[in-house]
């Protein structure tokens, strides 16, 4: 990818679409436009990936555990390549995601698609992570105590 | 080349029956055994593509010649293949034209299994010179007739044989079709 600005916004919804159901999806892509077809060079295979983790974000790193992940590669009709990488194991949220990668890289249907497609999606997720957060910050403790003693 | 052509439908029944013919292939040299599903992903013929598919994953390492570089990306999408660069170290060589057997690597009389094993995409698999071959898997001598080997190729073969149980393997493929020549056999020239 020579531009870096696109492999940003790429990155992106990749990362929106590997989140969202694939539910979510279909019903944003049948309000948008329809995509053009594509044929399937990888996959959908689904496999598993060592998660790795650091307590507090710098220590030493661990395996937390392995995930599912289904991964898909497509080109469109426009030769381009779209690839996803999905946790669990819907193959067809997988070619979906992948079929979308391809054709959101389209310079003028890409940023309709986006618009219609992504920015909806990933307004919906980070509503729900604010939920989340939400309810987790009410259950906030914070330890004065530790946090004296420790000073 | 770039990644833009499929692998097989379905990899692993598909790689499995390649799996086998390539099996038979090596147990009954010099027939001819025509693959079922094959890939096209030129430059590599269909028999080529297919074969390495089958064979090479990223535990193995590949070395290709430089007219069959072009598909260096696609072989590292599908198989994940690592690759080598001298001659002397890969685990496969797959070339159009045959790489030096005696530089190849022969592996070790404890482990002679780590002997290279060459994929040479060939014009056709008859119509060129006349050779002889015997061995094992054969009741009586068979002739054989791939276009595409060297001139000097009854000479090679021969140190190759002699150093048995080290040596080379050699697949010829062309077309969707291969014929193996292990290095238990013995090449005569006509």
């Amino acid at each position: 990818m020579p531009n870096t600005d696109i492999t940003k916004r790429r990155q992106s919804w990749m990362a929106t679409l590997a989140r969202s159901d694939r539910q979510a999806i279909e019903e944003r892509l049948s309000e948008a436009v329809p995509l053009p077809g594509h044929t399937r060079l990888r996959g959908p295979e689904a496999g598993l990936v060592m998660v790795r983790g650091r307590a507090g974000g710098s220590g030493a790193p661990f395996n937390l555990g392995e995930m599912t992940v289904t991964r898909c590669s497509v080109r469109n009709e426009q030769g381009r390549i779209g690839h996803a990488y999905i946790a669990g194991r819907d193959g067809r949220k997988a070619e979906l995601a992948a079929a979308l990668d391809a054709a959101l890289q389209d310079p003028d249907f890409g940023t309709l698609l986006e618009e219609r497609v992504i920015t909806p999606l990933a307004s919906a997720l980070a509503e729900a992570d604010t939920k989340v957060a939400a309810e987790a910050d009410a259950t906030r403790v914070d330890f004065f105590t530790l946090a004296t003693m420790r000073s | 080349m770039t990644i833009d052509r499929p692998g097989f439908n379905d990899p692993v029944t598909e790689a499995q029956s390649c799996f086998r013919l390539v099996l038979q292939a090596m147990s009954r040299p010099g027939s001819i055994v025509t693959l079922g599903q094959t890939v096209a992903a030129p430059p590599l013929a269909p028999a080529t593509a297919s074969v390495l598919l089958t064979l090479v994953d990223a535990e193995v390492t590949l070395w290709l010649d430089d007219s069959l570089a072009a598909s260096w990306d696609w072989l590292a999408f599908h198989a994940g293949v690592v690759r080598a660069t001298q001659t002397e170290r890969a685990a496969f060589l797959c070339a159009t034209s045959l790489p030096p057997l005696e530089r190849l690597n022969p592996g070790t009389d404890a482990d002679p299994e780590s002997g290279a094993t060459v994929i040479l995409q060939v014009p056709a698999l008859d119509g060129g010179p006349r050779r002889t071959i015997y061995g094992p898997g054969l009741e009586a001598p068979l002739t054989i007739a791939p276009q595409g080997l060297p001139a000097n190729f009854v000479k090679q073969w021969q140190r190759n044989h002699e150093r048995f149980p080290r040596g080379v393997d050699l697949l010829l493929c062309a077309g969707n079709a291969v014929c193996a020549l292990p290095r238990s056999l013995r090449i005569g020239e006509g």
